[in-house]
């Protein structure tokens, strides 16, 4: 197989307090793949994600990027080729103009002038944005927001999208807006996510991740419908939804 | 959330006024400030016309002038202290209306209120005529540090945040049934306070984050 997008070896990592939120993570995406990481709350999700850009540095183990080690000297580099969009968008938008904000990333690449220009322009417009750009962030919507927070990560033209709770605080008309939007995106996608139904809309494979293990790896059908390994790591679906009717009107699955 | 253009106290018109350069508004604003300051308590023919300088203006910005005079209250603290000021004021008394008043404490009322009448609606005609972007781009072409021009751009983006974060903690005290009506309730405010403190601490670490992500090295790009 071709050299994976993302490659997880042997992950583990404590905070300065002691705790083990990660002990020995093994994960590989490959290109144009759409994985959901899921998990109960505390099982080093996040811890996981911080680790992909190199905010925080491995205790052991390794992780690559298209083969280059998440290390100090490529950090730059690395942060080109893993976008991640967190959770809150208000923490993700700090400019004053959705244009500044958008073109915060590339500026910080390198670019400048048109091609800055041209790069914010066609990262709006693949989240449907471009009408705001001269708008403050503070003004628009939440789900708007949300949406500029994935176009100031898709500005950089990162390797791997890293989505961190994409669906949370969002009505559902602007969680199935963003859906279609992920899936207009020709892009490689790691979702963290406790929206089980969204995992099985949008990716075909999840990995559980529980007390830092990778605990299952499959297609996200197999997983959810894996009664004993859901109930073991305090995964529950939403009441009335059941991935196998779904699945069977919609052709998912097998 | 605030209205759907622009700012709390800028006015959304198309103006000569409105698009004069931000850094020239904001010279201009300084040096009539010092003029005004500079003039003595007496000349009140002086502040008169000061105050057709900016009637003028105003009137070619087309901001309605109720929309400055409501946002006028801001004065208010001004006033009490200068109502004040003829009745404590030592020196000759005139009578007025059966009171009996310091002439000295009288013109320095008069000048304390004239100036800061005047300072408070041209700033607020500078607010009301500028978008806060332009007002900062105006500072930075003015040499001001960046740093500080950072500073000010951060604050104005995350106010909103903070005081919707603030009004939310209020909701949340008196859904609980907490009204701070006594000295004694204050030590509740405060710990609010420092909530809210950590908070904003807090969500500026994760900013911090999101930057480093977004590829930022220390100094701005932009």
């Amino acid at each position: 197989m071709s050299t994976p997008v993302l490659e997880v070896r042997g992950l583990a990592y404590a905070y300065p307090d002691g705790h083990q939120a990660l002990a020995g993570v093994d994960l590989h995406v490959h290109q144009g793949e759409s994985v959901a990481l899921l998990g109960p709350n505390g099982a080093g999700k996040t811890t996981l994600v911080l680790h992909l850009n190199g905010i925080l540095t491995a205790g052991a183990g390794t992780v690559s990027v298209s083969g280059m080690p998440v290390e100090k000297e490529h950090v730059q580099e690395i942060r080109r080729r893993v976008g991640i969009v967190f959770q809150d968008p208000d923490d993700q938008l700090f400019m004053g103009t959705v244009r500044a904000d958008v073109g915060f990333g590339p500026a910080n690449l390198g670019l400048s002038g048109a091609a800055l220009e041209a790069r914010v322009m066609t990262a709006l417009d693949l989240v449907g944005m471009a009408d705001f750009a001269d708008r403050p962030p503070h003004h628009l919507s939440f789900g708007q927001r949300r949406r500029v927070a994935v176009a100031t990560v898709l500005a950089m033209e990162p390797e791997i999208l890293v989505l961190d709770e994409p669906s949370s605080n969002l009505d559902p008309a602007s969680r199935r807006e963003l859906a279609d939007i992920l899936r207009s995106l020709d892009v490689t996608v790691l979702m963290v996510t406790h929206d089980l139904p969204y995992a099985l809309e949008l990716c075909p494979r999840s990995v559980v991740l529980s007390d830092g293990h990778v605990v299952a790896d499959g297609t996200t059908y197999d997983v959810l419908t894996d009664d004993d390994l859901m109930r073991r790591h305090r995964l529950e679906l939403p009441f009335g939804f059941d991935p196998r009717t779904v699945a069977a009107t919609l052709g998912l699955g097998d | 959330m605030g209205g759907a253009h622009g700012h709390l106290l800028h006015f959304h018109a198309h103006s000569a006024i409105h698009r004069a350069p931000a850094h020239l508004k904001v010279v201009a604003l300084l040096v009539f400030m010092i003029t005004v300051v500079a003039t003595p308590d007496d000349w009140f023919a002086a502040f008169g016309a000061y105050l057709m300088v900016l009637v003028a203006v105003i009137g070619l910005s087309r901001v309605p002038a109720t929309y400055i005079l409501k946002r006028m209250v801001v004065e208010v603290p001004f006033v009490l202290f200068a109502v004040l000021l003829p009745f404590v004021a030592r020196g000759p008394r005139v009578e007025v209306l059966g009171l009996s008043l310091s002439e000295s404490g009288l013109l320095a009322a008069f000048g304390l209120l004239a100036t800061a009448t005047l300072g408070v609606i041209a700033s607020l005609t500078l607010a009301a005529t500028t978008e806060p972007q332009a007002l900062l781009k105006g500072l930075e072409r003015l040499r001001l540090p960046t740093t500080l021009v950072q500073i000010m751009a951060f604050m104005i983006r995350y106010l909103s945040v903070v005081t919707d974060e603030l009004r939310r903690m209020h909701v949340a005290r008196v859904s609980r049934g907490f009204e701070a009506r006594n000295p004694r309730h204050w030590p509740v405010l405060a710990k609010s306070f420092g909530a809210l403190f950590i908070r904003s601490y807090e969500r500026g670490e994760r900013v911090h984050l999101a930057m480093l992500s977004r590829g930022y090295t220390g100094k701005m790009p932009l």
